[in-house]
């Protein structure tokens, strides 16, 4: 078996990155279904993944596609799906049942301008309330969002070791900007990439003994996986059920499992949420800005400061769970947040939540279909005239 | 389904004692005993079906662990939860995709989906052909009881013309699907039809199809005297079983365009279609690996 994976200093698109980062992850399997602005990470995946010993498989549609990552995770592969706009609606339902059913897996969305068909081919930021609350049912999901083709390769392979560690589904928002922007990205070489692999069972035990495959006996809520064809002999359902994955339809079974499916996330936020700081440290102002957005962000800080004004930027990486606890560290000592995204206003309402009346939030929206301009972002600020 | 990938190896279980026999059904060992009782009502015909399925695997003498069964939702769809091997409850027409990526992820896999006729062919519809399309190396046994069981007696994409449902209460005016045409159609390398007293047969059929590269359909035509059979005056499941009787002629190697299910028409069975004129998915993805690594790459 070849193993080729990339090394080194390379010119490409965010697509193609966060292909590379899906493989250099581990990710040996892809089932996907073309659609724009995603189909460029499922071509480049149906030509890689045959170069290294991995499976692509162009499904019927993305309802498919997902149900196919989800019984190939449990056929012991890393798996992985990319889609966008309409697809990632097909994918809900599958994805409550990667969810309940705790089997890792990434799935890219590639965020273009909605609803519906809406703009295929331009940017937008308006599915990160859907990436936290689109299948049905009380969950916690994982959802991590890159803002430079260096941080797709990155994001993916992060994607990948929070999925494998949580056991759960992990949506990585790529908007159409970072797509299809090209830019340098460093692989490093394959030791220095940190890789987690799920954790899994000592071995099936004696026969005439029971398996529990959800059963978690080291603190952690996190059940070790077996993979099919190991001898546990298992039952996994997509109904609510118990330790020894067998159906039961109760309160207390109910109440039980989907307590451990989110705390195994909430009370890990602090290990999952990710954020970088730009000049916040004397900052009065922050802007709140994710994926490409950020980048203009940025520009608006160092504008900002050249007028003198205290503007710090937070860059929200991990998106799901929620930067809490940051959020509200900071609203302890800013005035104003001005939340930058590609929709008529999401985030901000978990920003207003965090902040809880403790400073002003104002929302500088954009509704589809291009990034803000520094200028934008800026004028939500009273103080600046632009 | 499994001769393009990994050897198999033919394992001879031990006879049982007598002792063991006098406290123990021999299809115990595949049973999830405690799950019993199951949920079927008294003279549903998806427990013939797991009862044949099991004699199969048994019959085929493979190594249990590498058996995988895949159901979707509805009364049959159940019947992964009964099983004891490596057992997969899907979402509502999702068993064929979830399926094909475990195998085609990990070949060494013997997938099997068992599943019902709305969850296989009105919600999952788009699946089955485009997993008979690939050809994809997995068996689908449908049990096919006209009916949504499940939620109590809806019109199915099979419900034959006329016929009276929950949501058809003046008689059933959709043709329905003729699923081995279909299966043929899209390209499946297998197709049989059975009933539910047909279970010898049936046993047979799945223990070939199994070990068939490509793709297999098999259909069981199944009774459901609770929804279906009460509100169509078909009796109990022994009026069924008559009827089956009855109506059945075996037809091997007849044309399923022939084979659709019309009420108080003779029911065409047998094996449909047994070809190898069209290699699986898993043999041309290796014939493209080979291209891609060279011939010497190892799986
Ligand atoms: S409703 Fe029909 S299909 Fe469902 S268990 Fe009862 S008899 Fe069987």
């Amino acid at each position: 078996m070849t193993t080729q994976t990339l090394s080194g200093e390379f010119f490409m698109a965010g697509n193609a990155a966060a292909a590379e980062g899906a493989i250099a992850a581990g990710c040996r399997f892809f089932g996907g279904y073309p659609i724009t602005p995603s189909t460029e990470l499922a071509e480049r995946m149906s030509r890689r993944l045959p170069q290294i010993g991995g499976v692509f498989i162009q499904m019927e549609d993305e309802i498919a596609s997902m149900a196919a990552i989800l019984g190939a995770s449990w056929a012991g592969k890393k798996s992985m799906t990319a889609t966008s706009g309409p697809g990632i609606s097909l994918m809900m339902e599958n994805i409550g049942l990667g969810v309940i059913t705790e089997t890792p897996c990434v799935i890219v969305n590639v965020q273009r301008g909605g609803p519906s068909t809406g703009l295929p081919t331009l940017v937008g930021q308006q599915d990160v309330m859907q990436a936290r609350w689109g299948s049905h049912g009380d969950y916690e999901i994982i959802a991590l969002a890159p803002g430079s083709v260096q941080e797709c390769f990155d994001v993916v392979i992060k994607a990948f070791n929070f999925a494998e560690q949580y056991r759960t589904p992990v949506i990585v928002l790529m908007d159409e900007c970072t797509s299809h922007m090209w830019e340098k990205v460093v692989i490093p070489p394959p030791e220095e990439i940190e890789r987690i692999n799920r954790k899994t069972p000592d071995g099936p035990p004696p026969e005439g003994e029971d398996f529990y495959p959800y059963r978690c006996t080291d603190g952690t809520m996190i059940p070790p996986m077996p993979k099919a064809g190991d001898g546990y002999r298992m039952h996994i359902t997509g109904l609510t059920h118990d330790e020894k994955g067998y159906p039961k339809i109760n309160a207390a079974t109910q109440d039980k499992l989907v307590r451990r499916l989110c705390d195994k996330i909430r009370k890990n936020a602090d290990d999952i949420v990710i954020t970088e700081d730009y000049m916040l440290d004397d900052a009065e102002i922050v802007i709140v800005a994710f994926g490409t957005v950020s980048r203009s962000a940025k520009s608006a800080v160092r504008i900002a400061r050249k007028k003198g004004l205290k503007v710090g930027l937070l860059k929200l990486v991990t998106i799901w769970p929620f930067a809490e606890k940051k959020i509200k560290e900071l609203a302890e000592r800013v005035k104003l947040f001005v939340v930058a995204e590609i929709n008529y206003g999401q985030i901000v309402n978990e920003v207003e939540r965090c902040v809880a009346g403790k400073a002003e939030v104002r929302l500088s929206s954009k509704l589809g279909g291009e990034l803000h301009h520094p200028e934008e972002i800026l004028s939500a600020i009273p103080e600046v005239v632009v | 389904m499994i001769s393009d990938t990994p050897e198999i190896t033919r394992i001879t279980p031990a006879m049982e004692t007598t002792q063991e026999l006098l406290e123990s059904h021999p299809l115990d060992r595949f049973l999830r005993g405690d799950r019993m009782p199951h949920i079927w009502c008294p003279g549903c015909g998806a427990g013939n079906v797991m009862a044949a399925y099991i004699n199969a695997i048994k019959n085929l003498e493979i190594e249990l662990n590498r058996h995988v069964v895949v159901s979707g939702i509805g009364c049959t769809g159940r019947i992964a939860g009964y099983i004891n091997l490596d057992s997969y409850h899907t979402t509502h027409g999702r068993a064929i995709p979830f399926a094909t990526g475990m195998k085609v992820a990990n070949p060494d896999l013997i997938v099997t989906v068992i599943s019902g006729d709305g969850d296989l062919f009105a919600i999952g519809g788009n699946h089955f052909l485009h997993a008979a399309r690939r050809n994809v190396n997995l068996l689908v046994i449908c049990v096919n009881n006209y009916i949504y069981g499940m939620t109590g007696g809806q019109l199915a994409p099979t419900t034959p013309l006329d016929n009276i449902t929950t949501t058809s209460p003046f008689g059933n005016y959709e043709h329905p699907f003729n699923l081995p045409y279909l299966a043929m159609a899209s390209g499946a390398a297998y197709v049989a039809r059975w009933t539910t007293i047909h279970l010898r047969r049936l046993t047979k059929s799945i223990e070939k199809a199994t070990m068939k590269p490509g793709f297999s359909f098999i259909e069981v035509l199944s009774p459901c005297p609770t929804g279906y059979g009460k509100l169509n005056k078909k009796g109990d499941a022994l009026d069924v079983a008559r009827f089956f009787q009855e109506k059945s002629v075996i037809k091997h190697g007849s044309n399923p365009f022939d084979a659709g299910v019309r009420e108080g028409k003779e029911i065409i069975l047998g094996e449909f279609i047994n070809r190898d004129d069209r290699p699986s998915f898993l043999e041309y993805q290796r014939r493209m690996e080979e291209r891609v690594v060279g011939k010497n790459a190892n799986k």
